[in-house]
């Protein structure tokens, strides 16, 4: 009798507890309308950064490249020309791809980086109906001249900066049928081997 | 009487189905309709109660159970397998059948007085089968199973106690019933006996 | 409005009930699709979760998405299905569901009930087209030709038959007490005491069957999810499976306003605070039991089967009789 009468209390205390959650604050963020505050240096999508004088300051080092221990950046250095120069130094990147499927946000490149570069941001929202639009090219990491320099990564207030929207609104108004095609990237890293090899 | 003659078109048409499905569920749909039917034709005959008993009782709980049985049966699924044609072998007896019918109902009908028929709230919704002193009502109902009919009454329940009790013995567990507690406390006691006797030799 | 109640008092009864019929139809289907919204709403903040708020202010247009998205789908019917008896049973839900309204009183107005029919044995015809309402499950998952379907409508006719017995039982004690089967007749009876104080035993019974009866968590086994995949509507899709939602829902509702008419006093007021409409009083009732519905499904687990069973047959049948014979005993003793 008093076992079954505890299990009446025990009844009875499950449906208060229902009823007073009722009245609980509700953890739920609204993703889409409110985001949810991030780490000052939260790994997300990278960004290839510029100097004031609006040259890039990536010198087609391959650090990153050799860095990265997932094998998802790809870089080409060449010569700057002199009436043709796209960073303060000898050589700038040609090309500069990042496989984002590959990538696992580690920061590793961010640390190998000699010029401060590449940074990875804040941001996460990059998924895509296509599997070749998650390899970013140059056009899509590089920051718009007009972004200009840019917090670095250790001054970043806390949550999405400012001055991250640009590679956003790049992305945004690049047309998705001309994206890159993910196949080139065999051949890319084909040549990079030939040429490492020879 | 045109509400009558649809009703029984349809009793009929039902009941032939029910007889004539090839899958057994059907003949339960069938069987649902033809008491839906039969439950209409109460109602217009002013026997509320009996319409709404013969709901709950045939089509809410008996037939359910059919459709349980036939459900869990493999049967439910497949058609009846054709088999050897009874018809021309069932057709005499079912015929004899059918002529006593008719001979009884004839034989009713030729010795029958002439009665005072339901008046005023035939067919109505707003049906008197709550109030007292008026043909199948309710209360006119349960007056007359406890006081006139009262014995074959109590008689039906005794017949339904012994099926009852018929199928507890039939169906049911007949090992006596042991108190798990206590059936747990007598092989403990065992096992220390046991145990004991072990230790002691 | 003399004119319009003059208009209507001419007009021939089956044109009273049909415009009656279309209006209680309109403002079932439109407490359906908002009791659905409360209960999603409910759940979702008993689990700290916001519940649905995409769909319009507060998620207020959500049932009309729901209709939109359920009309839109594909119907399907599976290969082994019995195509006659699978398009036939979620009809036999629906209307089993809408017919019950036929006989309920909402309120009362100068003596004229708010109701499609006064029947005067209500609540047995109440009783005889739930009972019913068993087919449309039953016959749905036999005719999905699969076997979770199966199972979930065994278990549902099971379930169904026995918990009947003891909601029947329950009834029966307060119609000894108000001595008649009408409904109003019963909600009239109450207008000094509600019969959940009489019989608490009785209204206790009543609800822990009428959750068996709907179907509903913790004895919702015949839609068990874990289990069953969606029990005897798995095979169902689109406008098919909404007319057992709509019916499950309806059944709900059903349940609420008999619990109002027989045991919570219907539309009398309570404390004498009669400057409240008595409609409202009903519809304030009928509220606050779905409200316990959803309550109770974000707070018990789901029954197993067999307990649920033995509970039915082994203490809430005993109960209902034992609750029937002292209140018959009291009833007489009290002449």
């Amino acid at each position: 009798m008093r076992k079954h009468l505890g299990n009446v209390g025990a009844l009875l205390r499950g449906f208060s507890i229902t009823f007073s959650y009722m009245f609980k604050k509700r953890p739920t963020i609204e993703y889409p309308s409110v985001k949810k505050k991030h780490a000052p240096r939260f790994h997300g999508l990278h960004e290839l950064r510029r100097y004031a004088d609006t040259k890039e300051r990536c010198i087609g080092c391959e650090l990153c490249s050799s860095a990265c221990p997932a094998n998802a950046i790809t870089v080409i250095g060449a010569e700057n020309s002199p009436d043709d120069r796209h960073s303060p130094g000898e050589r700038f990147a040609a090309r500069y791809e990042i496989d984002e499927l590959r990538c696992i946000f580690c920061g590793l490149c961010e640390e190998a980086c000699p010029t401060d570069a590449i940074v990875l941001t804040p941001r996460f929202e990059m998924a895509d109906f296509r599997r070749g639009s998650f390899v970013y090219s140059k056009d899509r990491l590089l920051v718009p001249p007009e972004a200009g320099v840019g917090l670095a990564p250790d001054e970043r207030p806390n949550g999405i900066p400012s001055d991250l929207g640009m590679v956003a609104q790049v992305k945004s108004t690049m047309e998705s049928d001309t994206g890159y095609d993910a196949t080139n990237r065999g051949i890319i890293l084909k040549t990079q081997r030939r040429g490492l090899a020879g | 009487m045109i509400g009558f003659f649809a009703l029984a078109i349809v009793l009929i048409a039902s009941a032939v189905w029910t007889v004539a499905a090839r899958k057994p569920v059907y003949s339960v749909v069938a069987l649902l309709l033809h008491f839906a039917a039969l439950a209409a034709l109460y109602v217009t005959l002013n026997a509320e109660f009996l319409a709404v008993t013969q709901i709950i009782v045939y089509s809410g709980a008996i037939l359910v159970l059919f459709l349980f049985v036939i459900a869990l049966l493999s049967s439910g699924v497949a058609a009846f397998a054709q088999g050897p044609d009874r018809l021309p072998k069932a057709a005499i007896p079912a015929g004899f059948a059918v002529l006593v019918g008719f001979g009884l109902l004839a034989f009713g009908l030729a010795n029958a007085t002439p009665q005072a028929t339901a008046t005023s709230n035939s067919g109505s919704l707003h049906g008197a089968a709550g109030l007292a002193n008026v043909f199948g009502s309710v209360a006119d109902f349960g007056k007359a199973l406890f006081t006139t009919h009262l014995l074959p009454f109590e008689i039906t329940a005794l017949i339904l106690m012994v099926a009852v009790i018929g199928v507890v013995l039939l169906a049911g567990d007949v090992t006596p019933f042991v108190s798990r507690t206590a059936d747990t406390k007598r092989v403990k006691r065992e096992m220390r006996e046991a145990i004991l006797k072990e230790g002691g030799e | 409005m003399d004119a319009l109640v003059a208009t209507l008092n001419a007009a021939p009864l089956w044109l009273v009930i049909l415009i009656k019929s279309a209006l209680l139809l309109l403002v079932v289907v439109t407490t359906f699709a908002y009791a659905m919204l409360f209960e999603r709403k409910i759940l979702g903040w008993m689990q700290l979760r916001p519940g649905p708020n995409r769909v319009g202010p507060w998620g207020l247009l959500q049932p009309a998405a729901d209709a939109a998205k359920l009309i839109l789908k594909e119907d399907l019917t599976p290969k082994t299905a019995d195509p006659l008896i699978y398009r036939l049973a979620p009809f036999i839900s629906l209307i089993t569901a809408f017919a019950v309204y036929a006989v309920i009183p909402f309120g009362e107005n100068n003596g004229s009930l708010w109701a499609i029919g006064d029947v005067n044995a209500g609540i047995l015809l109440l009783m005889a087209i739930s009972s019913i309402g068993v087919y449309g499950i039953s016959l749905g998952g036999w005719a999905s030709g699969s076997k979770y379907p199966l199972l979930g409508s065994v278990r549902a006719t099971a379930q169904m038959i026995s918990y009947e017995l003891s909601m029947s039982m329950s009834f029966v004690g307060v119609l000894i007490l108000a001595g008649t089967t009408s409904l109003a007749g019963i909600v009239h009876a109450q207008a000094s005491m509600w019969f959940f104080i009489p019989q608490c035993f009785g209204f206790l019974i009543y609800v822990i069957t009428a959750v068996a009866e709907t179907n509903r968590t913790p004895f919702d086994l015949v839609e068990a999810e874990t289990e069953l995949v969606g029990g005897f509507h798995t095979e169902y899709s689109g406008l098919r499976f909404g007319s057992f939602f709509i019916a499950e829902y309806v059944n709900m509702l059903t349940v609420a306003c008999i619990a109002t008419l027989l045991f919570l006093g219907g539309w009398n007021a309570p404390f004498g605070l009669t400057m409240i409409p008595g409609i409202l009083w009903f519809v304030m009732k009928v509220g606050a039991f779905l409200f316990f519905y959803m309550w109770l499904r974000a707070t018990l687990p789901r029954f197993r089967y067999d307990r649920l069973m033995a509970f039915g047959w082994k203490i809430l049948l005993p109960a209902a009789t034992l609750n029937l014979i002292i209140t018959a005993l009291i009833v007489a003793l009290r002449g």
